[in-house]
């Protein structure tokens, strides 16, 4: 389908400094790539050529004088649009911030530009991040690349699309229960899910505050790598960001996996698993086996209780966080007698029904008489999944699992039913509550032709050595297995 | 049923969310399909269990980590001209305050 040239870090690098062609011409490539596929594809609700083309002329002036580049030098990335961006409009896929434009930048976007990326605009996104297909944004549903009738997963379906047709070369996504890696699986890309506390938050629009996490899509593993090695790292704006250090990702990527241990749940691999996605990803696994790395069977008990454990504390959070869109400080305000009347008929009108849905189980879950049932229970339920990690990280040093259960589903599939829907995260909710690393890579395509995407796990901070095991699978061959 | 009408108006109450009438009986339905799927929670039995109540990774070595947890800075005042650009956003703003409908009668 796209017959486009696929792009990387490394091979923007290589032509600036070979001067095929300079950064302002890239950006312009770019967008006239996104004009001809976005009308189709619907992945960006915005772009910024001024602030775009502002940057690619700086990185353009230091190459004209000789100057030393940054790593990421003239390379157009895509954002999704939860992540705050100085003067440029940010919706998070909903009407009630549809006029917002916020006043400051996110550290992770200050951090991207300062490394020299030229940020092309923003993506779409289920509202507030809240989906599984990109279905809930207000701004229509994003289209995957490899085939438009399905959906491109979500919630950062744009971020997601955008990379994979080529209409940028890297994106930043968010993920709280699977909402980077999914979205990487069902369009086939590299999509990597941070520990909690890696990257900082500082500027993104919040959803699940103990859950949401800042990551990048990108073609290849080194440059998913390039990107962690510039967002990563602690932030003083940030007090739930890590004092840890930030090891050299792309050192890390290159050293030899034979001797790992690599887990592989059998809770992951059972009921409701397409059959075709069981196929390729324990052909993946076999092929890490092949590379040296020593195969180890795991159990993981508490798995089958995480969609139901993310979905009181996610909404719970939810509930919390969406208290601040009441019509006063930002976005749309609808009229109303008394302060309360203009509260309910703001959010009423501004939230679309899947974040009203949300925010009515988190307030149910949270409210007098239910908050031990639900909300205290997933609490601990939660210590559980937590500790099924920990349990298995004493014996692995990586776990191995699908990354969802089928491939993309058709647009409109599962929209008539909210829990079929939620389903769709049930082998990534699980590392989002233990805020371990995740990654999403290719792993095959069905006979259909539909990506599939394999997820790697380690523990927390362990993103080198996630980067590692994928970085070799790729090598090896394993993301067209 | 789980979930009555009533708890779906005391819920969007709470929540300050003015359902259209039609909605209500969609979201009571939807609601109680959620809840009875997340009542499987009631099979574990978490008497002993400590509820996750703070993310706190641990490092990649294994270590209780320094530093990985929530990290409060010094409380000291630091110089935040922000007033301006906040208020362009709002909706209804006579500098420098934010304008809501009366609260108060005299």
């Amino acid at each position: 389908m796209s017959a486009a040239p696929t792009w990387t870090i490394g091979s923007v690098r290589d032509a600036l400094l070979a001067k095929k062609n300079s950064a302002r011409e890239l950006a312009k490539d770019f967008y006239a790539r996104i004009e001809r596929r976005n009308p189709e594809l619907n992945a960006f609700l915005a772009l910024c050529p001024e602030r775009a083309y502002a940057q690619a002329d700086r990185v353009d002036a230091a190459i004209a004088k000789g100057q030393p580049l940054p790593p990421l030098a003239g390379v157009p990335v895509a954002i999704k649009d939860v992540i705050s961006t100085e003067g440029v409009r940010t919706t998070c896929g909903s009407k009630i911030l549809e006029t917002y434009t916020p006043p400051y930048d996110a550290t992770a976007i200050e951090r991207l530009e300062k490394a020299g990326a030229v940020i092309l605009g923003k993506t779409n996104c289920d509202e507030f991040a809240m989906g599984s297909s990109n279905e809930n944004s207000a701004y229509g549903p994003v289209r995957n690349p490899a085939s438009p009738d399905r959906v491109p997963g979500g919630s950062s379906g744009g971020s997601a699309a955008a990379v994979a047709a080529g209409l940028s070369v890297v994106s930043l996504g968010t993920d709280t229960g699977g909402s980077i890696r999914q979205p990487g699986a069902y369009c086939g890309i590299p999509a990597l899910m941070p520990t909690y506390g890696r990257v900082s938050r500082y500027g993104l629009i919040a959803f699940a505050s103990s859950l949401d996490r800042i990551g990048p899509f990108a073609t290849s593993i080194t440059d998913a790598a390039t990107v962690m090695s510039i967002i990563a790292g602690h932030d003083t704006n940030d007090s739930t960001s890590a004092a840890v250090r930030v090891p050299d990702y792309l050192a890390e990527i290159e050293k030899p996996v034979a001797g790992l241990r690599i887990g592989v749940p059998e809770d992951y691999f059972g009921a409701g698993l397409d059959p075709e996605v069981k196929t390729k990803v324990q052909a993946g696994i076999a092929l890490l086996e092949k590379l040296g790395c020593k195969r180890v069977p795991l159990k993981m008990p508490h798995t089958d209780y995480a969609i139901a454990t993310y979905y009181v504390v996610a909404t719970a959070e939810a509930s919390s966080n969406l208290a601040r869109y009441d019509g006063v400080r930002y976005g749309l305000r609808v009229q109303g007698n008394t302060l309360m009347d203009m509260y309910s008929k703001t959010r009423e009108r501004g939230f679309g029904p899947e974040v009203k849905r949300r925010i009515m189980l988190g307030t149910y879950a949270l409210s007098s008489g239910y908050y031990d049932a639900y909300y205290l229970r997933a609490q601990k339920v939660r210590s559980l999944i937590t500790q099924d990690f920990a349990d298995a990280f004493e014996k692995v040093d990586a776990i191995l699992t699908p990354t969802a259960p089928t491939p993309a589903f058709k647009l409109g599939e599962k929209t008539a039913d909210p829990l079929e829907m939620y389903l769709a995260d049930i082998y990534t909710v699980t590392g989002s509550l233990a805020g371990v690393p995740g990654i999403s890579v290719p792993c095959g395509k069905t006979a259909a032709g539909l990506p599939i995407g394999m997820q790697i796990f380690a523990s927390h901070f362990g993103e080198g050595r996630i980067l590692q095991l994928a970085r070799a699978f790729e090598k090896a061959g394993g993301f067209s297995i | 049923m789980k979930i009555s009408r009533e708890d779906v108006l005391r819920v969007a109450q709470l929540a300050h969310l003015d359902l259209a009438p039609e909605e209500v009986e969609t979201y009571r339905g939807q609601l109680d399909e959620i809840l009875s799927y997340v009542g499987k929670l009631q099979e574990l039995d978490v008497s002993n269990v400590e509820p996750m109540t703070q993310m706190r990774p641990r490092n990649a070595d294994g270590a209780s980590a320094a530093g990985a947890g929530p990290e409060l800075r010094d409380d000291v005042v630091v110089p935040c001209g922000v007033a301006n650009a906040v208020l362009t956003e709002a909706p209804d703003a006579t500098k420098p305050f934010f304008r809501v409908p009366k609260v108060i009668e005299r």
